[in-house]
């Protein structure tokens, strides 16, 4: 949205709540009532009623088609097959459960000194780790610099997932593969929000105290994680339930004003090349044995540990970014 | 270390990052980016094989600036990185020789994403190939699965999508049974890198202790990885993932995707269990069982198949079986037959695939078996990479999998008793069902129609055309030097444990 003007939707929320604080109790009441029976059909322009019906249409027949399949299904095979498939899954259930059961009943007692997952690895962890990483955060010193190899495989392991769900849900609005009624509801501004009222008024105040306060949250998760509990995984999260909270109060409309697929692409294009080269030179010194010129600096100050900030503030973007596309991808299609 | 040392290392980074990069380029620059990465990986582990093989050393490279059990780190010999280079170029023929179809079929806004998944596949592959830690194989078998869920689902129409959710079904589970094994294997030993837990294991073996854990790692383990590679029973996922999608991903798919788990049983089996205690555990005997079993039944099924794509599909699931019978055979000759199927099936697999696309699209768009007849007049090239392929599957002498089955017969006679018996009895029952459908279906292509009228020859593309001739190639050379590319094999085998 490139006009400077308040968004509509805006607008017309800050007049609904005028109207709610004039109006007297009984009026408020079937107000809400009117809300719930009838989400927002007055606001919708009519188009928007027209593709509801399509879509009511739609959702019709896909249940005669499942009534259909399950009468099918209830005929297929007899019932004594069926019968002994079931009792079949059942034993081999049990005897699952039971297999399991007895191993771990054999496993070593869990958290005793001579468990044999105490040795010389774990020690050199706890005790060298603050020393060679430089992270007062044992565990983000072990996954961002002992094993960064790991870390980088399950943040490609982000961005494949996020590739193949926009392979999956993204709806392109000029192929020609998609019926019309797809390309309908993609069209229509609310198409995923028929059933919610929409300019929820409590969500929206609510959000624009929350998503600050949340942001700052998983900014400062991020920041911290190799001081504290925390990191780029945990603080992603964070950040993209922020995202979330943004969306589902004010719309796509409004959160396309900064994050778009575009922003998406970008951010996550960055973020995965910084990580990719940084360990690019990190691994490409330490195995030719070449002294890394990368300060550790002083251990317990925010600017240190090395490379450790930088992958976590890296990994912390694709977090958010993935986060908030699966959200976005399973609920509209698009970005 | 010398700068060749580098390459492994080199090329999956450069493989991520031109994924990655990938992403933001549109049709025609993405294919570009994908032929490039394609090519330099291909040429750098020419690099490594040649580099490993002229020293007859394997060597280790650290990932990072810690030593090995603390932190990351690959491994690259001559076994590695002969099976790297032939995966490399079979991805490059499937890619040039599915591109043209592959424009035609996947929506024109997503072809980036397609590329992007080749991508994937190729730096999965890498790194299951490479590693030397058994949780690094994890992370990259995950990357491998979903990237290959997208492949399957690429043509995004109904039966594709039916086809990815049950490929995301059976190979979830394969992946969280596998993970299952590795925490036990962590549980009991403490060790994720290979060499330690095979010091850890050898003594767990010798003491008696934890003799349940490792009994259920090693199967996990197993069961895990052989769903994964649709080992029979596992199997139902496979024909409906290899024959609706595009030929260069069936291609992928079938040749490369399943044997890089192969490849990771036989690394786990040989450098974290060592052969005599995964034997004495029992799990060979099991593998042989299901592996004689999907010989068998893969055969049948694809007699019984229609179309060309679906009968190539079953028959992978007979040549999966040749590949667990060899290595239930639970001897290291066993294992050298496996590794070296592995080789020749995914050579050879993916030419048909390509080579069949070809042929259907010659005899007018059709999928059915009994519209080929005849083929070979439309389009000479693709008719002569079909037979080729065929007749190599059945075991015609001088070709790949000739050398397969007369190890495997080896193998059956020096095993003695029950084992000859019954792996000589399904070799022979396979090969002659082998024979019945692939020289069957390749005879048609030679015998004109009846009324006269063969078709036009349909002219094929510059690229397809390339990418056929490179499998041929490929699969002479595997057939003509196959004794100094066992030789090869096995010398990196016996460095491996």
């Amino acid at each position: 949205m490139k006009n400077k003007e308040r968004p509509e939707g805006l607008l017309r929320a800050r007049s609904r709540m005028r109207q709610f604080l004039d109006s007297s109790d009984e009026a408020l009441d079937a107000r809400m009532a009117d809300a719930q029976t009838q989400p927002a059909a007055s606001d919708c322009p009519p188009v928007d009623v027209e593709y509801r019906r399509m879509i009511e249409e739609e959702m019709q027949e896909e249940q005669e088609v499942a009534a259909r399949m399950k009468a099918w299904n209830e005929r297929r095979g007899d019932r004594l097959g069926r019968g002994a498939y079931c009792a079949l899954c059942v034993l081999a259930c049990t005897a699952m459960i039971a297999l399991f059961l007895l191993l771990v009943a054999s496993l070593p007692e869990y958290g005793s000194a001579d468990h044999p997952v105490n040795n010389e690895v774990s020690a050199r962890y706890i005790e060298s780790g603050l020393q060679e990483t430089g992270a007062v955060n044992i565990v983000t010193g072990m996954i961002l610099d002992y094993r960064a190899f790991d870390t980088l495989g399950e943040s490609s392991v982000l961005f494949t997932a996020a590739m193949v769900v926009l392979l999956l849900l993204r709806l392109d609005a000029d192929s020609q593969a998609y019926s019309p009624l797809a390309r309908a509801i993609r069209q229509s501004p609310h198409s995923d929000t028929f059933y919610e009222p929409h300019h929820d008024v409590i969500l929206q105040y609510t959000a624009r105290i929350l998503v600050p306060l949340v942001l700052l949250l998983g900014i400062y998760v991020v920041l911290n994680g190799h001081l504290s509990p925390g990191g780029g995984f945990s603080g992603g999260a964070i950040m993209g339930a922020a995202l979330v909270i943004y969306v589902t109060a004010f719309g796509f409309d409004s959160i396309r004003r900064f994050f778009t697929y575009k922003t998406y692409q970008r951010v996550v294009l960055c973020a995965l090349l910084t990580y990719a080269f940084s360990k690019c030179y990190s691994f490409y010194t330490g195995a030719n044995g070449i002294h890394s010129v990368i300060p550790l600096g002083t251990p317990g100050a925010i600017l240190s540990s090395g490379l450790i900030l930088v992958l976590n503030i890296c990994v912390g973007f694709i977090v958010t970014c993935t986060m908030y596309a699966f959200y976005a991808l399973f609920r509209k299609g698009e970005l | 270390m010398q700068f060749v040392q580098n390459f492994p290392f080199f090329c999956i980074l450069l493989t991520l990052i031109c994924a990655v990069i990938t992403s933001v380029l549109k049709g025609a620059a993405a294919r570009r980016m994908t032929v490039f990465v394609i090519g330099a990986v291909t040429a750098m582990t020419a690099a490594v094989a040649a580099f490993t093989l002229s020293t007859g050393q394997s060597y280790v490279y650290l990932m990072g600036h810690f030593p090995a059990p603390w932190g990351n780190e690959i491994r690259a010999g001559a076994l590695e990185s002969v099976v790297m280079l032939v995966f490399c170029l079979v991805i490059l023929f499937s890619f040039m020789g599915g591109l043209h179809k592959s424009i035609l079929q996947i929506e024109a806004s997503k072809y980036n994403i397609y590329c992007i998944m080749v991508d994937l596949t190729l730096l999965s592959l890498l790194a299951l190939v490479y590693t030397n830690d058994l949780f690094t194989g994890y992370v990259f078998i995950e990357i491998n699965t979903i990237a290959a869920a997208g492949l399957v689902m690429i043509r995004q129409n109904g039966k594709s999508l039916v086809a990815a959710v049950r490929y995301m079904i059976m190979n979830l589970l394969g992946s969280s049974l596998f993970l299952i094994g590795v925490v036990l294997l962590y549980t009991i030993t403490g060790h994720l890198l290979m060499a330690n837990l095979h010091e850890s294991i050898a003594a767990l073996a010798a003491s008696g202790e934890y003799r349940v854990p490792l009994t259920m790692a090693a199967g996990l383990i197993t069961v895990g990885l052989s769903m994964k590679s649709a080992l029979f029973p596992f199997d139902t996922w496979l024909p409906g993932a290899y024959s609706n999608s595009t030929p260069t991903a069936s291609a992928i798919l079938s040749s490369i995707v399943s044997k890089g788990y192969i490849f990771l049983l036989v690394k786990v089996y040989m450098r974290v269990f060592g052969l005599d205690v995964i034997v004495s555990l029992g799990v060979c005997d099991v593998l042989f069982v299901f592996g004689a079993f999907g010989m068998v039944m893969g055969s049948i099924n694809a007699v019984r198949a229609k179309t060309t794509r679906m009968m190539i599909a079953y028959s992978s699931v007979a040549q999966i079986g040749y590949i667990y019978l060899a290595l239930g055979m639970g001897s290291v000759g066993g294992v050298l037959c496996a590794l070296w199927h592995v080789v020749a099936h995914s050579a050879t697999k993916s030419m048909l695939f390509i080579s069949s696309a070809e042929m259907d699209e010659a005899s007018g768009g059709t999928h059915l078996r009994a519209d080929l007849r005849g083929c070979f007049y439309r389009s000479p090239l693709a008719a002569s990479a079909f037979t080729l392929g065929a007749a190599n599957l059945v075991g015609i002498p001088l070709l790949s999998v000739f050398m397969t089955k007369l190890l495997l017969a080896n193998e059956a006679l020096a095993a003695g008793g029950r084992h000859t018996a019954v792996a000589l009895a399904v070799l022979a029952i396979s090969t002659l069902l082998n024979a019945q459908y692939f020289l069957g279906t390749a005879t048609e292509l030679f015998i004109p129609r009846r009324d006269g009228q063969q078709g036009q020859a349909v002219r094929i593309g510059a690229l397809a055309a390339v990418g056929l001739i490179g499998f041929i190639a490929l699969n002479l050379i595997l057939g003509f030097f196959a004794r100094d590319i066992l030789a090869a094999l096995a010398d990196g085998l016996a460095r491996f444990a």
